[in-house]
């Protein structure tokens, strides 16, 4: 067992650790930061994406061991003073989840994306997102998402959806 | 998800590492970004009893452009994409970082690691190949430099020796009338490459060819430089026509592989393709 | 059918169940930790058939912090799983056999399960399988549908010869063969619709806990049904009544059909944690979830079509291999049969059609339901078959389908396959926007165009037409269908004597967004803010009967129960204002959450009065009970069925057979929308689902039985990168068989995009005389086709 000292969304934590305790169980089962999921075992789909040392890193392929020192974000330490992040509020306007199992992983991709590019195109957050699976949305909501979240973070209003998805329909014909 | 039991120790320098590496020997894996061995051992395809972690080795993290291109092995592909001093240099190191994985295992993974592994698949040692690396391995008795082109021995095996570590990456600058490139089809699944092809290529002033490095990944059990397609460049003209008639050149003797994803045949046929390609984009750049 | 207009439903608000999620508190299986819970690791067989000769458990069950190990002869006091769904019609056989919760003497997949360690961490757990020693004797093994029929291939079950499952068959037969013996045109193909892996990004689990006290048990799962589960657990596999287990699902992410079913773990988990007296988790790996948990399709067809050289179809004909896998899942005979055959012929009057089916028995993991579940097939199918067939007489396949629709008057339509009548339909303006947004004609001009500079541009088109809120029971549960059970849906409303309004539902969603389109309907029926509308679900403590949340069900048949006990309440309310005004309860309007006097608006009481009154119950009309509190289990008379037309636009890199996937048109018509943006969402994420299956997706096993796509690794599910954006639109016909009109969008997006994709293909690839290519279009398939093909030079 090796002791580790991790700030975690601004909160030091020690433990003690196996050397193979992977990062993201050391955040679900001893800290009870279960916002971060576990969706493979292969280091694809991003379900467990948390933001360390600035970069966003798949906590299922990181040792816990290999964090200690470090700062990490995770999705529960992405509204401050109980204000949403603008990304959080994106995915929330422009219906960027369904399930949601998918979105905190999707929120701290798109979180180091645009701290990276502040004004990325279509093209490029869907690269940017690369490494997050989502079997929900099939995307088009989560790019909505980030441009709005892009937007607000440049203080600039967000575009509105399409002018087709923003008709009321008027029920019966 | 779960890998068996291993020890873990955190080296803290080249030293520390090569240390760990004797006491050690056979049981210690090192681990560099871990994307590849972490889920193999998640997997337990891979289960070493003693982890050396050489991610705390500082001295190993850096890129100097000078008359050479300096690169520590433990360098992350994210610090390679975002060097402009790199990008002058060698733009193609950008290029072909750009396609690997995902922004997560840019974070983390390293190209020393990428060349240490071996993955027949990986992309940048096709890029290496092709721009004439020379590697700088440490052991107990010293330093000691490795060609790229007598690196790569077989699948997942390279000619670094048990006890050694891989520090340093140079790699020659681009010239004047030289050009590289860095093409691929990518497996949909793990971002790998099914064909990579890489070329770097120096024009005469007329437009001929001077010389040429072409390698391959993806296809076969590991990469390969197609020095058949180099000598039946060099020499001859730029043009789309020579460099057609050149990567036609692939020896059909060159040992390739096949799996759900692409048949050996069809590999055998986009490495002609890709080769093709990756040179008139390099020619392209060279020009 | 007119519904006025109204301020809720119909509004695209955003969800009320995302703020919990985009912060990180939601509530998943893998999330839960009960004091002193022990975690469940699975032993699984890695052959793909094999006799277990002897485990031997003694190092495992000696290991420190492993609290017990067992296998599947210490569990024969609890039965086999049961399948709810037998394929009833047509030729039956009667040889079902279902997977018990640990194997017992035969392997029959990788993956089979065969020893369960339960431990204090989840880590020891995993360990310990490797001290668990197994020897096995390898028997043959047979993963291809085809060949599992074949004489002499290897034997699954002793109750099932040759492999077979059922043989069942719908349509004429005979009319059928005489029409393709009189026709002018007629063409053969063999469809294969390959296997798929589900895949939600949250995998399956349970968690298990025992009252030993009361000898109740309690589990958490990763369901889609967790009233079905419970009663299939208790009256069929352990044999408790009924009211010893409560069933709930935490947030679900995400089931696509994968997480309707009764699975294993369920049933470990439950015995263990009574043995162990001890609470007990399972989670499945990813790579478990590959090979245990059910797959998708898996159709092996030979499709022929037939009509005249004008264009007009005459006859259809299929006879289907459906792979079950080795055992048969909860549901899986009524997926290749009643949601497949009987929908064959689509959006076309065709005459003439039969199709013969048989499930197979193979070495692989169970078949089930997976996002559409058999009308993809169907509509693959038909929609590949018209496309070829109008490549054959040379003319537009726009054309083609304008010629063969069933026309609006048509309906209620009866195609003949044994399906109860179609409701309401109207296909040609939805095609029309479709061409319209894409530009049709304007691309054939820039395909031509593009062809002489060595670009190779298609268009395909996919008209579709789905079966959604399948029911009446009398129809589906009896006899002939084979589903074991009804499917009607259940919903109570209670108004609380403060005005608040809950509502208890027996769907449950999983992304579908149900807590707010639930609230959107009831807020506008009964004239309540929606924010003082709560929708409760997913337990079976609490909620009444209800059968789950698939087959695009929940608003068709659950919101219409919802609707109908809304009505109920505003006729109680309506007397009760009555009485409280002291006038004629005929002569009461229920208005925007208000009862008044015709004429007299003035006289009124409010909707919380009125529940206040019905609570403190002091003075009610003579023989009312007090509260405002109204069940309704609705059957609805007929399933609906929503249409609509996809195009997609490809490039193909004809020397590498890569695919460019440039455009995409949806124009889909699920009747009216309660909430557009989460219909959008809906089938953009079907859309992807169909488009992966297209160009990506391939559950892969050798010939021993091993799954080559056992990870993300390997298995492509498409990131943000490989597909595009989707263009969006729709026609609004509104179903007579609900009073809402609703139809349903959880399928359709999968269940119309797949065949518009390769259709697009093909047509790419006609130059070079390519008719058809198996699904995925991987490059290395399109290239082939291309070199295979007589054009190429």
């Amino acid at each position: 067992m090796t002791k580790i000292t991790v700030k975690v969304n601004g909160k030091e934590y020690t433990s003690e650790v196996e050397g193979r305790t992977l990062l993201v169980h050391f955040l679900r089962d001893q800290l009870g930061l279960t916002g971060t999921h576990i969706g493979c075992d292969t280091s694809q789909c991003g379900a467990c994406v948390v933001v360390m040392n600035g970069d966003s890193v798949k906590s299922c392929t990181v040792l816990a061991v290999q964090a200690n020192g470090a700062e990490i974000k995770t999705v529960e330490g992405l509204a401050e003073d109980g204000k949403l992040h603008p990304l959080q509020e994106g995915f929330w306007e422009r219906h960027g989840l369904q399930c949601g199992f998918c979105t905190p992983g999707m929120l701290m991709s798109a979180y180091d994306l645009l701290q990276k590019n502040p004004n990325p195109s279509e093209e490029e957050i869907r690269h940017g997102l690369e490494g997050n699976l989502c079997r929900c949305t099939g995307y088009e909501n989560i790019v909505r998402a980030v441009q709005y979240a892009a937007a607000k973070m440049r203080n600039e209003e967000p575009a509105p959806i399409g002018a087709k998805e923003q008709v009321v329909e008027s029920v019966g014909s | 998800m779960i890998p068996s039991a291993f020890e873990y120790y955190a080296a803290n320098s080249v030293d520390e590492a090569l240390k760990l590496l004797a006491e050690h020997g056979d049981e210690a894996k090192i681990l560099a970004g871990g994307h590849s061995l972490l889920p193999a051992m998640k997997l337990r395809l891979a289960a070493p009893t003693v982890l050396i972690d050489i991610n705390p080795i500082a001295e190993l993290r850096s890129i100097n452009v000078g008359d050479k291109v300096t690169i520590g092995a433990m360098t992350t592909y994210a610090s390679l994409l975002n060097s402009a001093e790199l990008k002058a240099a060698l733009p193609v190191i950008a290029e072909a970082v750009d396609q690997i994985g995902d922004p997560q295992v840019r974070n983390r993974g390293t190209i020393g690691g990428a060349l240490a592994h071996a993955d027949p698949a990986a992309d940048l040692p096709a890029v290496i190949l092709a721009l004439g690396g020379t590697l700088t391995a440490q052991g107990p008795e010293g330093t000691r430099e490795i060609s790229i082109d007598d690196f790569f021995v077989d699948m997942l095996t390279t000619s670094l020796e048990p006890n050694e570590l891989l520090t340093t990456i140079t790699l020659p600058k681009m010239g004047a009338g030289e050009g590289a490139s860095y093409v691929k089809m990518v497996q949909p699944a793990s971002g790998y490459a099914i064909v990579g092809a890489a070329a770097w290529v120096k024009l005469n002033a007329d437009g001929t060819v001077a010389a040429a490095r072409v390698a391959i990944t993806g296809a076969g059990p590991k990469p390969t430089r197609l020095e058949e397609v180099e000598n039946a460049l060099v020499g001859g003209a730029s043009s789309e026509e020579a460099v057609t008639a050149a990567s036609e050149a692939v020896s059909d003797e060159l040992e390739l592989l096949g799996d759900i994803h692409a048949s050996e045949d069809y590999r055998r046929a986009m490495v002609k393709v890709y080769t093709r390609r990756a040179i008139l984009k390099a020619i392209k750049a060279a020009s | 059918m007119s519904v006025a207009p109204t301020k809720m439903f119909g509004a695209a608000i955003k969800r009320r169940e995302d703020p919990q999620l985009i912060t990180g508190q939601g509530n998943y299986l893998d999330d839960i930790k009960l004091p002193g819970m022990v975690h469940a690791a699975v032993l699984r067989s890695p052959y793909g058939h094999a006799k277990i000769l002897k485990i031997d458990t003694s190092r495992a069950q000696a290991a420190p912090g492993v609290v017990a190990v067992f296998t599947g002869a210490d569990m024969m006091d609890i039965n086999p799983l049961p399948c709810a769904w037998t394929a009833a019609s047509g030729r039956v056989q009667n040889n079902i056999n279902t997977p018990r919760a640990l194997a017992v003497d035969v392997v029959r997949f990788v993956g089979d399960p065969v020893a369960l360690v339960l431990a204090e961490d989840r880590y020891t757990a995993r360990d310990a399988l490797e001290l668990i020693d197994v020897e096995y004797e390898p028997l043959d093994v047979v993963v291809d549908g085809r060949k599992a029929v074949e004489p002499g291939a290897p034997q699954l079950h002793e109750n099932a010869p040759n492999n077979i499952v059922f043989e069942w068959d719908c349509g004429d037969k005979a009319k059928t063969d005489a029409a393709f013996a009189a026709a002018e045109v007629a063409v053969k193909e063999e469809i294969i619709n390959q296997r798929l892996l589900p895949t939600p990004m949250e995998t399956r689990g349970s968690i298990a806990r025992y009252e030993p006290s009361t000898q109740e048990f309690t589990v958490w799962m990763t369901s889609q049904a967790p009233h079905v589960m419970r009663l299939l657990l208790t009256a069929f596999v352990f044999g408790i009544p009924e009211s010893k287990l409560r069933c709930i699902s935490p947030h679900v992410g995400g089931g696509f059909g994968q997480k309707i079913f009764c699975y294993n773990d369920m049933a470990f988990t439950m015995w263990a944690a009574r043995k162990i007296g001890r609470p007990v988790k399972f989670v499945e790996d990813r790579s478990e979830n590959f090979k245990y948990s059910t797959h998708g399709r898996d159709h092996i067809t030979v499709a022929e079509i037939c009509g005249t050289r004008d264009g007009k179809i005459t006859g259809l004909r299929a006879d289907t291999i459906a792979n079950l896998g080795a055992y048969i899942s909860t549901i899986a005979p009524g997926i290749p049969t009643t949601l497949y055959g009987r929908i064959l012929s689509g959006v076309y009057k065709i005459p003439a059609a039969y199709c013969r089916v048989r499930g197979v028995y193979t070495n692989t993991a169970m078949v089930d339901a997976y996002r559409g579940a058999g009308r993809p097939e169907a509509s693959y199918l038909i929609e590949r078959m018209i496309d070829r067939f109008a490549a054959e007489i040379g003319m537009d396949p726009a054309e083609v389908r304008r010629k063969n629709f069933i026309q609006p008057e048509d309906f209620p339509y009866d195609n003949g396959l044994g399906l109860l009548p179609y409701d309401s339909g109207n296909y040609e303006p939805a095609l029309d926007k479709a061409l319209a947004t894409i530009g049709y004609k304007d691309f054939r001009k820039e395909q031509e165009e593009a062809r002489k500079q060595g670009r190779y541009l298609g268009v395909g088109i996919s008209s579709y037409v789905e079966i959604c809120g399948v029911a009446p029971s009398a129809w589906i549960g009896l006899p002939g269908e084979g589903w074991g059970a009804g499917l009607w849906e259940s919903a109570n409303v209670r108004v609380h004597l403060t005005g608040q309004v809950v509502v208890t539902t027996g769907s449950l969603p999983h992304g579908q967004g149900l807590e707010t389109t639930f609230a959107q309907l009831v807020a506008d029926e009964l004239g309540v803010p929606y924010e003082n509308v709560l929708v409760e679900h997913s337990d079976t403590a609490g909620t009444p009967f209800g059968y789950g949340t698939y087959g695009s069900r929940s608003a068709a048949v659950g919101g219409t129960a919802i609707h109908k006990s809304v009505t109920k309440i505003k006729e109680k309310a309506k007397k009760l204002a009555a009485h409280m005004l002291e006038a004629n309860p005929d002569d009461m309007v229920y208005e925007d959450g208000k009862v008044y006097v015709k004429g007299s608006p003035d006289r009124s009481k409010t909707l919380a009065e009125i529940a206040l009154q019905a609570s403190v119950a002091y003075s009610l009309p003579e023989g009312m009970e007090p509260f405002l509190d109204e069940t309704t289990y609705y059957d609805p008379p007929n399933c609906t069925f929503p249409f609509g037309t996809h195009i997609a636009i490809v490039e193909v890199d004809i020397e590498t057979g890569r695919v460019d996937l440039l455009r995409y048109v949806a124009v889909d018509d699920c009747g009216p929308q309660i909430n557009p943006l989460i219909v959008q969402g809906q089938i953009h994420g079907g859309i992807t689902q169909g488009v992966a299956q297209a160009l990506y997706e391939q559950a892969v096993y050798d010939e021993n039985g091993q799954l080559l796509s056992g990870t993300l690794m390997d298995y492509a599910v498409p990131t943000a990168a490989q597909v595009p954006h989707y263009e969006l639109d729709h026609t609004v016909t509104p179903s007579p068989v609900n009073p809402m009109g609703v139809k349903g969008a959880g399928e359709a997006g999968t269940i119309g995009s797949a065949q518009a994709v390769m259709n697009a293909i093909i047509d790419a690839l006609s130059p070079f005389g390519v008719k058809h290519m198996q699904m995925p279009a991987t490059p290395e398939r399109v290239w082939r086709a291309i070199h295979s093909s007589n054009n190429h030079n």
